[in-house]
């Protein structure tokens, strides 16, 4: 085991347990398409089995990954089988109530994700690679309760009625928990590849956030209920349209905590030289290098989810650009971050204005997720404030 | 002669430094941002609202030169326009210049590279084995393609060089993503509405931005059918059919024709229990002399119809002229003429005669049923259904409009039942409610009566007469004619003065008429008198009902009755109109567009999500493995390099020379 900060971690995997992985996944995916075959569309059995292969892809040597799919998958079954058909058991099953009902997993979430970024600065200042371990640990079970949570409100919806019944990708407070867990997701890969747990602090400060707003936008505005879809969004597009642009807003916000970090980390390399920062963080060459593989691999699926919104919107509102509001900023940012490769690819730029610059495109990245919908209005006004 | 060659070459060189300048990198980069910040401005101001909207927000002045910077249809604007069409110049040149490399670059093995240059790459390591290399070259080339290399072997002298090669289609990355942004912008233009700028330029077409029948609408704000791009609407009323759509241009429109007519045969409206809408359906039927039988079909949001490459989509829906039969409750002296029915349907106009009053009646809305948020409490989530309304406008000859919306269903507050209506005089406004209070018979008809017994200057007369009577029988001994009369008058005048203006023309009246010396015992005397004559009214107003005993809900009817009557002026409409039958026709709103480069831009699309993905994650790496025989011992070199991520290279350039150094050295020991 390689164990050095920045030092590339990609040892395979034993070839059983990839094949063990392999059968797991393909095995459930063939039940869940059987099981559900009646009401499923070639549409959704093809995404099914696309997201099978993705999670195959992603499990197969990262094992950290396939437990907290397992575990994931256990615990959300639980609380289903759990429910049976009475929703009220919500409030009223000890186990569901406290733990596994799709809020009180949120909560769990929540209270995690903030656990974790403070134990990940914990371990940074005293330079414990225990405690960062625990960090990880944390992290882990935040986006593990994360995950259920989303589980068992998409089952939730369907106890409301069978009409009601949605994936929890439909609204801003669900994107919010979205955004969260697979913020924190890229950033596991990336610590588990390239050993740098010190950084675990910045990026989960950004999931922090996310959690107070969703908080404050839960308790404040009752924004957890669960509400039908409106017909633009029934559509299996929004399957496949959200979670893509979710990983490129979290890969776009990694980048820019990366930036942040290194930042501060050039700043005091020049302030003061043995000081903890100055130390502790990995080389300013590996948060560089991390910096570039988030907006590189933002940039991919942003593009990915851009095109899929064409391809819906050709569907829904009949033409597949129609400059909303929306559509406009999500061009912007892509436009940017565009700009920001060129720089980097073909001008050779990098350091500390890439650094700055990753960090200003978090606003814009900001601006297209949430200002839009508090400032404009426009065909996309599905979460408003 | 000569004098023009000079002038053609020194128009050459501008024309190669203008190519060169639009293929730099710098241009590209400054022109990604430009167009980022130049899209921003389209979102900040709300784009294609009707220009007087603007006008309001803008002050003249404003307004003027934002239309002339083109900021209320910014995506259609000429600079715009150009700052893409520079792009894609730019782009269209750094690929023309760039491809060839790239090809090169993915196709060519590099098997001529000299020793030199291996031994000096950023990636070079050497070792020496003791032995023949025959047998350790095959080994070496299947290590390398098990990492999925491809090989070139070149031989020369003493010389073997093994020159290996993967992810060549990285290059092939770079051409397919900035293809893609031309083929992109060519299908977007394809689809634009340049067309329709360069007829409105040469005049061919002008913008209709009058309120016209489609009938009236002159030919040349008319597009034939064609093949070009367009995105129109229409609301098409159930049982009707169109074969035309409009498309809104700047503060106008323009008529497109249609090679089929579409009709409406029924519209729905799905709800979920709370009321919001679950889906929007049509049932269409196109009818086209190409088509054998009609073809029928429905179409729903996100599921259009698709017909000879006219994509047909459920936008939005309307009211599509549902009729209405409408009952008139009179509520002034004016309009004292018994109840009228009317029928009318939504949208359209009617000048009413009622009484004296002579207003247009406009019907502007109907919805069969409203589950809303009850706007008379504070708890937002108590939902209720109103049940069907309409809403209508009442425009006096000077043209000024009071705005009303009526709920059918009746609305209970502190145990009893109203029926709603809500005013407005702008639509800025929020809306006041009068509530009418309903009877025992479960409608108007008890107020009515009220009402009616209020107006009859019999009844009137004769309760004035009553309380006039009993009060001077308290303060004078012996009759005196003219008090009486001019108090029996002065009652008879309240009744008339408050079913006209409340309480408020009342109290004024009190106010202004009456001496100083005695308003302080008057006033109150008065209103008392009203009131008692209004309970009397009421009471008479109550046939066949027995009055002896004075119930409750009558007082608190009485009540309600008379907080009704006091707020009329305030809700200024001479009658109240209620809803007694409608016969609901709603429109479907359709949206029918055309649009030519979809195609071309999917396929650039496609393009640009395999390049991207070509270029970040199938990096080109290259290694060379050199066999040099030097005497007895042969001296190998295994060199490197790759395009992309030079830390995970330095890692797998490490393995993959323990590895090769492993096979070639276990051939050796063999
Ligand atoms: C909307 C316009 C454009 C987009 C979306 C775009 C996109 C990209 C992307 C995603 C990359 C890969 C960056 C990386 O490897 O990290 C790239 C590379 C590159 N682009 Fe563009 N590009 C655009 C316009 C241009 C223009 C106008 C030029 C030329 C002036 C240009 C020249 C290049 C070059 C030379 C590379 C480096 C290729 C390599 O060596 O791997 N691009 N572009």
């Amino acid at each position: 085991m390689i164990n050095q900060t920045g030092m590339i971690n990609n040892k395979p995997d034993s070839a059983l347990m990839q094949w063990l992985w392999r059968a797991l996944v393909a095995c459930f995916a063939a039940i869940l398409i059987q099981r559900y075959f009646d009401v499923l569309d070639s549409y959704e059995i093809a995404i099914t089995i696309f997201v099978a292969l993705g999670l195959i892809a992603l499990g197969q040597n990262w094992s950290g990954f396939r437990l907290h799919i397992i575990v994931t998958g256990l615990l959300s079954f639980w609380a289903i089988s759990r429910y049976g058909d009475d929703l009220s058991l919500a409030s009223t099953d000890f186990l569901l109530n406290f733990i596994l009902a799709s809020q009180s997993a949120i909560m769990w979430m929540s209270a995690l994700f903030v656990m974790a970024t403070f134990t990940y600065f914990g371990g940074l200042l005293f330079r414990s690679s225990f405690t960062e371990k625990v960090a990880s640990v944390l992290t882990w079970s935040a986006t593990t309760m994360g995950l259920v949570g989303l589980m068992v409100r998409w089952r939730e919806s369907y106890l409301i009625s069978a009409d009601v019944g949605h994936i929890p990708v439909s609204n801003l407070y669900e994107v919010f928990i979205l955004f969260s867990i697979i913020t924190a997701l890229l950033y596991l890969f990336y610590e588990r590849r390239y050993q740098t747990r010190s950084l675990g602090g910045f990026v989960l400060l950004i999931v922090s956030a996310a959690v107070v707003f969703q908080l404050w936008y839960a308790f404040g505005k009752q924004a957890h209920e669960i509400q039908p879809l409106v017909p633009a969004l029934q559509s299996y597009w929004m399957k496949i349209h959200v979670p893509a642009n979710f990983v490129g807003y979290g890969a776009f916000s990694m980048a820019a905590m990366m930036g942040f970090a290194y930042l501060l980390k050039s700043w005091r390399q020049k302030t003061n030289q043995q000081g903890l920062l100055a130390t502790a963080l990995p080389d300013l060459a590996i948060i560089d290098d991390l910096m570039y593989k988030a907006i590189a691999l933002g940039f991919a699926f942003f593009t990915v989810a851009t095109v899929l919104g064409a391809l819906w919107a050709a569907e829904a509102w009949g033409g597949y650009w129609s400059w909303d509001p929306k559509e406009t900023w999500a061009l912007i940012v892509w436009l940017n971050y565009a700009a920001w490769l060129h720089m980097r690819m073909t001008k050779g730029w990098n350091g500390e204005p890439m650094a700055w610059w990753a960090v200003i495109g978090l606003f814009v990245t900001l601006f297209a997720f949430l200002g839009v919908n508090m400032f404009l209005s426009g065909l996309h006004s599905y979460g408003e404030l | 002669m000569s004098e023009k060659s000079t002038s053609s070459r020194s128009n050459q060189t501008f024309g190669r430094r203008l190519f060169l300048f639009l293929g730099t990198m710098d241009l590209a980069i400054t022109l990604l941002l430009v167009l980022a910040v130049a899209s921003v401005i389209g979102t900040v101001l709300q784009q294609n609202q009707p220009y007087t909207d603007y006008m309001i927000k803008f002050g003249p002045f404003w307004f003027e030169l934002f239309e002339q910077a083109g900021l209320y249809d910014v995506y259609s604007s000429l600079w715009f326009l150009a700052i893409l069409v520079l792009l894609v110049i730019s782009t269209s040149i750094c690929v023309t210049r760039n491809t060839p490399r790239m090809l090169q670059d993915m196709l060519s093995f590099r098997s001529q590279i000299q020793e030199k240059s291996l031994r000096a790459m950023q990636h070079s390591k050497q070792w020496t084995v003791n032995n023949s290399i025959e047998n350790s070259l095959d080994d070496a080339e299947t290590e390398l393609k098990k990492q999925g290399f491809r090989v070139r072997r070149k031989e020369k002298d003493n010389q073997v060089i093994i020159s290996s090669m993967r992810g060549g289609m990285n290059r092939l990355g770079y051409i397919f993503t900035h293809l893609a942004i031309i083929v992109i912008c060519i299908g977007g233009l394809f689809d634009s509405n340049l067309y329709l700028k360069l007829a409105e330029w040469q005049g061919k077409i002008k913008i209709e931005t009058r309120n016209l029948a489609t009938a009236d609408v002159p030919d040349i704000s008319r597009l034939a059918v064609g093949k070009q791009a367009f995105r129109g609407s229409i609301h098409i009323p159930e049982g009707r059919s169109s074969d035309h759509v409009f498309i809104a241009v700047r503060d106008g429109y323009l008529v497109q024709k249609l090679p089929f007519r579409v009709e409406v045969k029924d519209f729905r409206i799905e709800h979920y229990p709370t009321g919001q809408p679950k889906s929007f359906e049509s049932d269409l039927v196109v009818y086209d002399d190409d088509l054998a039988q009609p073809l029928e079909t429905t179409i729903s949001v996100n599921h259009p119809l698709i017909y000879k490459g006219y994509a047909i989509y459920q936008a939005s829906f309307s009211d599509g002229g549902t009729g209405l039969e409408l009952q008139v409750w009179p509520l002034s002296y004016q309009t004292e003429s018994a109840e009228v029915d009317v029928s009318i349907d939504v949208f359209e106009r009617r000048k009413m005669q009622w009484g004296k009053s002579s207003l247009q009646l406009e019907i502007t809305s109907f919805r069969p049923f409203n589950i809303n948020p009850d706007p008379t409490e504070d708890d937002p989530n108590n939902l209720r259904d109103f049940g069907p309304s309409f809403g209508y406008k009442l425009r006096s000859e000077t043209g000024e409009a009071s705005e009303y919306i009526n709920y059918m269903l009746p609305v209970p507050r502190k145990g009893r039942e109203f029926y709603l209506s809500g005013v407005r005089s702008s639509p800025a406004e929020e809306f006041g409610y009068l509530y009418l209070p309903i009877g025992e018979e479960g409608d108007l008809s008890e107020f009515n009566a009220f009402l009616a017994t209020l107006r009859d200057s019999e009844q009137v007369n004769a309760v004035a007469r009553t309380m006039m009577l009993e009060t001077l029988s308290t303060v004078a001994d012996g009759r005196n004619e003219k008090l009486e009369q001019v108090l029996q008058d002065t009652l008879v005048m309240l009744i008339k003065m408050f079913t006209e203006g409340g309480f408020t023309v009342v109290t004024q009246f009190i106010e202004t008429t009456l001496p100083e010396a005695e308003k302080e015992a008057l006033g109150p005397a008065y209103l008392g008198m009203l009131r008692q004559m209004l309970a009397r009214l009421y009471f008479n107003s109550l046939e066949g009902v027995d009055t002896s005993t004075v119930s409750d809900e009558q007082l608190l009817f009485l009540q309600d009755a008379v907080d009704a009557i006091g707020s009329f002026s305030r809700y200024g409409a001479p009658v109240y109109l209620s809803l007694s039958n409608y016969n609901h026709i709603q429109a479907s709103g359709l949206q029918i567009a055309q649009s030519p480069g979809k195609s071309t831009v999917y396929f650039g699309c496609a393009l640009l999500i395999i390049g991207v993905f070509l270029l970040f994650y199938v990096p080109q790496r290259r290694l060379w493995l050199c066999f040099s025989k030097k005497g007895d011992t042969v001296e190998l070199i295994l060199a490197g390099m790759s395009n992309r991520d030079p830390r995970e290279f330095e890692q797998f350039f490490e393995t993959m020379f323990q590895q090769l150094k492993l096979t070639i050295g276990q051939r050796h020991s063999k």
